[in-house]
């Protein structure tokens, strides 16, 4: 079965359908499936439940899906570097779900391993817990939260092979080795396409069973947020 | 005279020990790091998924793919690891981090932590302070001992019970204001324990600035 696919347009043809749920990988702007987020844009579909950590910024990645107004629903754990989401949440045009980022994670893991729910810490006697169950294990408080799957998976990789075997690279990893698992169809962008045998086996992240299409991104646009350096020291 | 944004991270790096495994959180508690002793090991984790975090790189050598839980760039040591996130939360869930250091709007003396969201206003999202409190071994707090508004008004931060939604209930271990140093009995009952006065701050004015209950336990100044 071929998994290469020539363009987003084409890896992302026929998975596409109003109301789904869409799983995005990446930590802020790092990581993220930006070529195939443009392709979810221009197909135009639309009241889209989005899980992804965070929501992009104003012009860029989610940021862009938000514009059109594709978006319903977030589930997320930190929004706050979108203007646009600010005033569709305000206005009530947008749906939001805060998960702490763990409990987010940790959901997705489950949801892609075949676990309905898990208990954590994470939430006790805060606001997260109201209406789930609470049980006491060795002492202790847990929340139950569900596992969480999704319809679609875009996932970003720095170098993958045609089987969909995928390696990330440094902290650009983040959420997609979870999302890449937990969807019903996962479609992985990547840098680098090599083919069978030119990835070290025992270095894959993300075996090519949790992948079905991949997308090469030459030359894949990259995003600082937040431009930090330390001085150099005078000579 | 109170202490300065960085002496109170100065403060609180005394918390830190040798092989420490460490969480910063964003602002002051980052700057914890200019004051980590000499000789002294200690690993700083990044909740996006790094253990060994360098310090910020020239300019010029930025690299997008490689930033702190704060979006900022940053660089790696020969001791550094990546992981994917829910590696990270499993090593913070899991009890794996020795300390958590970050800002908060109020704490209650029982060791509740409200850092989060101001209802009515617009929320950003908690991110993985909920998860930090909740499953890092120590928890320390480095925040101003009261809020200044800009019209003038005061509002003290230290206080019997959270009036903000919480991040996490009895899990600060410790609070270092500009004004001085508590700590609690999180998992107990004792009081929570005024320890160190900063320079020039009395308890007096300690008690004016302070809703919580505490006792004096006062160190002799170190």
């Amino acid at each position: 079965m071929q998994k290469v696919y020539s363009d987003a347009k084409s890896a992302l043809a026929g998975v596409l359908k109003d109301g789904m749920t869409i799983m995005s990988g990446g930590f802020g702007l790092c990581g993220i499936p930006e070529t195939l987020i443009e392709a979810i844009r221009d197909s135009g579909v639309k009241n889209l439940t989005v899980i992804s950590n965070n929501a992009g910024v104003d012009g860029v990645a989610l940021g862009l899906l938000l514009e059109t107004r594709q978006i319903r629903k977030m589930i997320s754990s930190y929004v706050g570097e979108n203007k646009i989401f600010a005033q569709q949440y305000l206005a009530g045009e947008l749906e939001l779900e805060f998960n702490p980022q763990g409990t987010l994670a940790e959901r997705i893991r489950a949801g892609g391993a075949g676990i309905p729910a898990f208990f954590t810490k994470t939430g006790v006697g805060t606001i997260i817990a109201e209406g789930k169950e609470v049980r006491t294990f060795d002492g202790e408080e847990y929340v139950m939260e569900r596992g969480l799957v999704a319809d679609l998976a875009v996932v970003h990789a720095w170098k993958g092979d045609t089987e969909g075997n995928l390696i990330y690279r440094k902290t650009a990893r983040n959420f997609n080795p979870m999302m890449a698992t937990a969807a019903k169809v996962t479609v992985a962008e990547v840098e680098h396409l090599v083919e069978p045998g030119e990835l070290n086996p025992d270095a894959i992240v993300t075996p090519g069973v949790y992948v079905k299409r991949i997308v090469h991104v030459k030359d894949a646009r990259k995003h600082i947020e937040q431009r930090t350096n330390r001085k150099r020291a005078a000579a | 005279m109170a202490w300065t944004r960085d002496e109170m991270a100065a403060r609180a790096a005394r918390e830190l020990r040798d092989g420490f495994y460490v969480n910063l959180g964003i602002g002051i508690p980052t700057l914890v790091s200019n004051y980590i002793p000499a000789g002294m090991k200690v690993s700083l984790q990044s909740e996006n998924g790094m253990l060994g975090m360098g310090p910020f790189p020239y300019e010029g050598e930025e690299d997008p793919d490689l930033i702190n839980a704060g979006k900022q760039t940053i660089t790696e040591l020969p001791t550094t690891s990546y992981f994917s996130s829910a590696d990270s939360f499993a090593m913070i869930r899991g009890g794996h981090i020795d300390l958590s250091i970050l800002g908060a709007m109020q704490v209650a003396e029982n060791g509740d932590l409200a850092n989060w969201m101001i209802p009515g206003k617009m929320v950003k999202g908690m991110g993985g302070a909920m998860d930090l409190v909740a499953g890092v071994k120590k928890v320390v707090v480095v925040m101003d001992h009261v809020a200044r508004a800009k019209d003038g008004t005061v509002e003290k931060k230290l206080l019997h019970r959270c009036n903000l939604p919480l991040t996490g209930a009895r899990v600060v271990d410790m609070v270092v204001t500009d004004m001085g140093v508590f700590v609690i009995d999180k998992h107990g009952s004792g009081p929570m324990k005024l320890i160190e006065l900063a320079p020039g701050v009395t308890v007096d004015d300690i008690r004016a600035n302070t809703e919580a209950s505490f006792v004096e336990a006062l160190k002799a100044a170190a």
